[in-house]
């Protein structure tokens, strides 16, 4: 069900404007509420939505799209400008520790991509920073997931650090971080299980791991299809463990990917990749002017 | 002329909380529409007299009968197959291994089809789901043909007299056209061996997936036709209101949701308790 895109929408209004001339303050209200539906159909979060089609219509009731020839191009630039610059304007890198190893914690919901993106990002590194990183097998809770991080390391011939599933995963975080020092591993990658932003319990696991490694980066892994709730889950998770970064999954599908602007919205930290395959190359840095097209569907 | 402004601001409200909950712009749209055309033809004043009518409304257009919950089970001594579909990471696996423990607890002599020969690890989590609800699994090398599977599968099931066969697959997004394919050539194995089967193709979605889901739902349904959806993951915060545009567009009922992730945590759809959960915060908030 492929929605339509903004510029589709504010044609009706451009339609009814059409000898006219001249846009009106009623015109610039008729464009908001195509902008505001545009947002919510690509699933930004409608708290969100309702302070962003604010901010931008003070800027459409100015010179700009009043007086221009092309009011609706007109709007699509500011939009598209504006979100782009609500997704932070530029790409920023992973972050490497002053004294290795840089230790990356790897939290998210479940099935958000996890795992897949834990073997993503030790290849990206291997091959596009010639580092040398480990990975750490934390998740004791899923069936097999220690089998799919060390069947990951296999195809890509990568270390993984595992004790098995009756070990406490702070203790394994520990202990993969010290056998990363002895071994001269420069990365540490520690994939932990998914879990609901409003399990306590597991929450407090996540805590506990991060006190105990000190992690110098903490990636929040989302699903590009999600939809309203990103925000809850985002806020939560930065509540909780303070996140350094956002990796966005599944961008290879044909989602809008609006909650890229609500966890960035809500949590103001950057969305350093975007997942883009099942594959474990398929992993790119995240660019924020594409997503803005993308989510007006240009 | 009081109330009136109190009924507009109650609609912008519930306009609100419907988008919170993923059911879709013009689903709410049309939905508050026909409320407020039904508030005004019964000269309903109060929020509080209006709400039963729409907790009505929208459970009556997630399930119109009974039956549409129910499985559709074979008669004693014919296998009954469930083909389990969806994207990526919504918990398919999970779900199968949830749904043969029940099937089990039933009596059914169940088996399960390692149709993801794909995915790391894939086959490894269908065999632990396997060992909890203490079923058999049919199961290949990994990178395998999964039509193929399938095919062992059905043998199996049928040699061992099992009752109930559920076919996993690996997760794929509708919009990788050679994925979609080879999905539909897993299904039609499954017809060559029984004409009749797959007797339930089961879309399985994850709540927390907004308007993509209707995507979802469309595509897989053109390639597979989709019985029913499993909605999973339903014990988080997300409402997964998307069911509404599904069923609203598409006419697919809801059969079962995910709670959790252990054996037990697998219902069958409960309409009125699910409009409940979206209006919860509402409700409390009136009271
Ligand atoms: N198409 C696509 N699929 C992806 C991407 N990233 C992950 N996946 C798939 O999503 C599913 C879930 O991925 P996992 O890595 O197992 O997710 P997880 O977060 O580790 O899951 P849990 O450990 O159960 O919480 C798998 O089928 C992956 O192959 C992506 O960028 N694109
Ligand atoms: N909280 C919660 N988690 C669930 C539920 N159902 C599944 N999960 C979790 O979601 C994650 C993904 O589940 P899977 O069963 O592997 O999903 P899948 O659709 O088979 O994934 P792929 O085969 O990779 O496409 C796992 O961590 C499951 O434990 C549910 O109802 N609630
Ligand atoms: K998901
Ligand atoms: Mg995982
Ligand atoms: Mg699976």
């Amino acid at each position: 069900m492929a929605f339509e895109s903004l510029a589709e929408r504010l044609q009706g209004t451009m339609d009814r404007m059409k000898g006219r001339g001249k846009v009106n303050e009623d015109d610039v209200k008729d464009m908001m509420r195509e902008v505001r539906l545009a947002l919510l159909e690509a699933d930004v979060n409608f708290k969100v939505v309702k302070q962003f089609v604010k901010d931008v219509r003070e800027r459409a009731v100015g010179q700009e799209v009043m007086e221009s020839l092309t009011p609706g191009q007109q709007v699509i630039k500011v939009v598209n400008e504006e979100l782009t610059k609500l997704m932070g304007g530029e790409q920023v890198k992973i972050n490497t520790a002053s004294r290795p190893p840089t230790v990356v914690m790897m939290v998210g919901l479940q099935g958000a991509g996890k795992t897949t993106t834990t073997g993503k990002l030790a290849l990206h590194l291997r091959k596009k920073h010639n580092r040398k990183p480990l990975m750490a097998a934390a998740d004791i809770y899923r069936p097999a997931a220690i089998d799919q991080l060390e069947t990951l390391g296999k195809q890509l011939d990568m270390p993984v650090f595992s004790m098995g599933n009756q070990v406490n995963p702070v203790e394994i975080a520990t202990k993969a971080v010290e056998q990363a020092k002895e071994d001269n591993h420069d990365y540490v990658i520690v994939d932990t299980a998914g879990r609901l932003h409003v399990d306590d319990n597991l929450m407090d696991e996540l805590d506990q791991i991060k006190a105990a490694v000190n992690p110098d980066e903490v990636l929040l892994v989302v699903d590009a299809m999600t939809g309203q709730d990103a925000v809850n889950v985002a806020e939560t998770f930065h509540e909780r463990l303070g996140i350094t970064g956002i990796v966005m999954t599944k961008l290879d599908g044909d989602t809008r990917g609006g909650a890229a602007i609500s966890v960035k919205a809500v949590t103001g930290q950057p969305i350093k990749f975007a997942g883009m395959g099942e594959k474990t190359d398929a992993l790119e840095p995240f660019h924020p002017e594409r997503m803005a097209s993308r989510i007006l569907g240009m | 002329m009081e109330y009136r402004t109190v009924d507009e601001e109650f609609f912008e409200e519930l306009e609100d909380v419907l988008i919170a909950a993923d059911v879709g712009v013009n689903t709410v749209m049309e939905l508050t529409d026909e409320l407020r055309e039904e508030a005004l033809r019964q000269n309903i004043k109060k929020p509080k007299d209006l709400q039963p009518l729409i907790s009505e409304k929208l459970a009556q257009l997630l399930i119109k009968s009974e039956e549409e919950t129910s499985l559709n089970m074979q008669p004693d001594g014919e296998l009954t197959v469930f083909l389990f579909v969806g994207v990526n990471g919504v918990g398919k696996t999970t779900t199968i291994g949830k749904m043969a423990h029940q099937l089990k607890a039933e009596g059914k002599k169940v088996m399960l089809a390692a149709g993801d020969t794909f995915r790391a690890g894939a086959i490894e989590q269908l065999e632990e789901w396997g060992k909890r609800s203490g079923v058999d699994v049919i199961k290949q090398q990994a990178g395998s043909d999964p039509a193929a599977v399938m095919y062992d599968a059905v043998q199996s099931a049928k040699s061992k007299g099992a009752d109930v066969l559920l076919c996993d697959t690996a997760g794929r997004l509708q919009n990788k056209v050679n994925l979609m394919n080879e999905l539909e050539k897993v299904k039609r194995v499954l017809t060559r061996e029984i004409p009749s089967a797959p007797h339930e193709v089961l879309l399985v979605l994850d709540a927390t997936t907004g308007q993509n889901a209707l995507s979802q739902a469309k595509t897989f349904g053109e390639a597979t036709d989709v019985t029913g959806i499993i909605l999973t993951k339903l014990d988080g915060t997300a409402k997964g209101g998307i069911v509404m545009a599904i069923r609203n567009d598409l006419d697919i009922p809801v059969k079962y949701v995910g709670l959790g992730e252990g054996l037990d945590d697998l219902q069958k759809f409960d309409p009125d308790q699910y409009v409940h959960g979206l209006f919860a915060d509402v409700i409390e908030e009136a009271e």
